[in-house]
């Protein structure tokens, strides 16, 4: 996916691969400007008049979205892939009730449900999501807490029951306790439901807390992926090594924490060979001429770095 | 040490009027009888979740706003009968620096066209042309070389770490006692953090300043305590719950709300993360500004909530370093 802007064109998605399986919850981290939002908005072709996906191919159960008609596209956005966007729980329409919310959401993807079937379903999902139906149902959005707000936009989500749903930072405006509630939810309603969540955040700690597996992004690429536990105890990219140290907890020793030298990768002007190179300690001179492959390390985890196998 | 701290909120009480247009007028009272005392060279990071008065107390320390009660005094004396000169020059001594680097510049001049006339105003330096080779010292000092370089350049033409170090170098650049950052390094990446916290620290020694780091990640402020000197003090609902040298309010937390964010906050380390158990809490809502619980303001969500707790305001106590404002607190000690 790429942009064109001012200085130039802009590839924020470039060259990208990733498998996302059933039932999983893959937990999609990155710093600003790593092209985490994008890729979740390209998957589901959203395009920016500025924007055009270049090439590749987007496969969902042997399907490609990227040659879809424009109503095939309708049809099956919503259905079978939802997204909730940052901060989407601010975005309700301020003058119609929640329920209505639920009504044109259904009807702008599927025309044909019926009024009744859409409010069982409504309730439905007003209970997963931990909402009292009855109550929160028939309230304006300025009525709701913003929690409240954010549960109702994953039941929004949620009403066609799409197979998988993603999460573009659902947390990041919420209070603490807030977010350690919501948090849960969503586990309880992945175990409920089996659908597979992308769950798109900045946060190593909130994707150590739900996700199964974890992809890395680095500079419009995927650097490292890998069951939640091998990433967080045994990662293998340098960028993934050096993030980890630099992120401040409450728990454990300050001493190991080590801030991560020079700037972010300049996304016009993105460096030769690997994105990571001009602050990686370990780089050699392959690194600035040759642009390393995602290898295979096992049945799950893969990395992109020349020099995996000696630095592990 | 005996000598006078630096800066000493006794007692301050602010609050705003909200409404009047279509509903009836409402007192908001965003920070509620705060007391606490920043000594010389000593660091406080004040933390506390979105609303609860942080930023306000902040710019209540920075005179920016003046307090509906209680007095603010910078060293030693109220800032608020302070003759016209003698307040400009306590305003060259505190400075403050912004969350967003971006909005804190004029981005039509720049960076010496920004940094450049308050130095020559307070006659830190005679001339321009002295002004340029101070403003070249500060930003080598600031790790962006070489200085000639940003000096001339607009702020649109430089990323986010970049603007956030000229914001430092601007304000240090008048050797101010006492600098208040609020959410100074929440806009940067994560990679970036730890890097400017560092620097704020290297400035710290140089030019012997105070800091009141205002934040709601206590990751971060538990680095910039433990790295620097000072304590942490928690907010909720405008009032300080409790405070404690270096990081002892994260380690052995004694309020029931703080007890209750430590094991709420995630941190990352999966296993560890995972088992933690959901906190126990009567409510999950956070009461509204304009209607604020009688008695200790977090009773509605307290598990341990007594009647004591509805009827009366629980004073901010002290337990060995520790000030502590629940009135149970006796058993949470330890």
């Amino acid at each position: 996916m790429e942009f064109r802007v001012p200085r130039g064109i802009l590839k924020a998605v470039d060259n990208l691969d990733l498998d996302v399986y059933n039932d999983e919850v893959l937990g999609l981290v990155g710093e600003s400007g790593c092209g985490k939002s994008v890729l979740a908005h390209t998957i589901l072709r959203i395009v920016d008049p500025n924007g055009r996906i270049a090439g590749g191919k987007i496969m969902f159960q042997g399907k490609d979205i990227l040659s879809m008609s424009k109503e095939e596209l309708r049809r099956f956005r919503w259905k079978e892939i939802a997204i909730v966007f940052q901060g989407a729980f601010n975005s309700f329409n301020p003058v119609i009730r929640i329920f209505e919310h639920m009504l044109d959401t259904t009807y702008a993807h599927d025309e044909k449900a019926s009024k009744e079937e859409i409010v069982k379903r409504s309730k439905e999902l007003m209970r997963m999501v931990r909402l009292d139906p009855d109550a929160v149902l028939v309230r304006y959005p300025h009525e709701l807490s913003g929690g409240m707000k954010q549960r109702a936009v994953a039941a929004m989500a949620m009403l066609l029951d799409p197979k998988l749903l993603i999460l573009d930072e659902p947390f990041s405006a919420l209070d603490v306790l807030t977010q350690k509630f919501f948090m849960k939810t969503l586990v309880d309603i992945r175990r409920e439901t089996r659908k597979s969540m992308i769950f798109i955040t900045h946060d190593l700690a909130q994707v150590a807390e739900i996700a199964d597996r974890v992809a890395v992004m680095y500079g419009g690429v995927i650097v490292e992926a890998a069951g939640v536990e091998d990433i967080f105890y045994k990662p293998r990219h340098p960028y993934t090594r050096a993030l980890l140290k630099a992120v401040p907890s409450i728990v454990g020793s300050i001493d190991e924490l080590k801030p991560l030298p020079g700037p972010l990768p300049d996304p016009v002007n993105p460096p030769p060979g690997c994105e990571f190179h001009p602050r990686c300690p370990h780089r050699i001179d392959i690194c600035s001429r040759v642009r390393p492959k995602l290898e295979q390390v096992d049945d799950v985890s893969l990395v992109a770095c020349h020099r995996w196998r000696e630095l592990n | 040490m005996s000598e006078e701290p630096l800066l000493k909120i006794i007692n301050v009480t602010k609050e705003f009027v909200k409404g009047g247009l279509f509903s009836s007028k409402k007192a908001v009272r965003a920070v509620d009888s705060v007391s606490l005392e920043i000594g010389m060279v000593e660091n406080v990071a004040l933390v506390g979740e979105s609303g609860c008065g942080k930023s306000t107390l902040g710019k209540l320390t920075l005179g920016l706003l003046k307090p509906d009660s209680g007095q603010i005094l910078f060293e030693g004396r109220d800032i608020w009968t302070l003759k016209k000169e003698e307040f400009s020059n306590f305003r060259r001594n505190a400075q403050i620096i912004h969350q967003d680097p971006y909005t804190s510049l004029n981005p039509v001049r720049t960076i010496f066209q920004s940094l450049a006339p308050p130095l020559i105003r307070n006659k830190e330096v005679p001339d321009s042309k002295a002004a340029y080779e101070r403003l070249k010292e500060l930003l080598t000092m600031v790790g962006l070389t070489p200085p000639e370089d940003f000096l001339n350049r607009y702020p649109a033409r430089m990323s986010g770490g970049q603007m956030q170090r000229i914001i430092l170098a601007r304000a240090v650049s008048l050797r101010p006692k006492y600098v208040v950052a609020d959410e100074a390094v929440s806009m940067l990446d994560a990679s970036l953090r730890l890097g400017a916290v560092d620097l704020m620290l290297e400035l710290q020694k140089k030019f012997r300043v105070s800091y009141l780091f205002i934040t709601h990640d206590l990751g971060i402020a538990r680095y910039f305590i433990l790295k620097g000197r000072g304590k942490i003090a928690m907010m909720y609902l405008g009032s300080i719950v409790e405070a404690g040298e270096g990081d002892s309010v994260i380690q052995r937390p004694i309020h029931p709300y703080t007890r209750v964010m430590m094991t709420a906050i995630s941190v990352p380390d999966p296993k560890l993360t995972r088992s933690r158990p959901l906190p126990s809490l009567r409510s999950l809502d956070v009461p509204r500004l304009e209607q604020v619980p009688s008695g200790c303001k977090f009773h509605p969500r307290c598990p341990y909530a007594e009647k004591i707790c509805e009827e009366k305001v629980p004073e901010l106590r002290a337990f060995d370093s520790r000030l502590v404002a629940c009135h149970f607190a006796e058993r949470f000690v330890n």
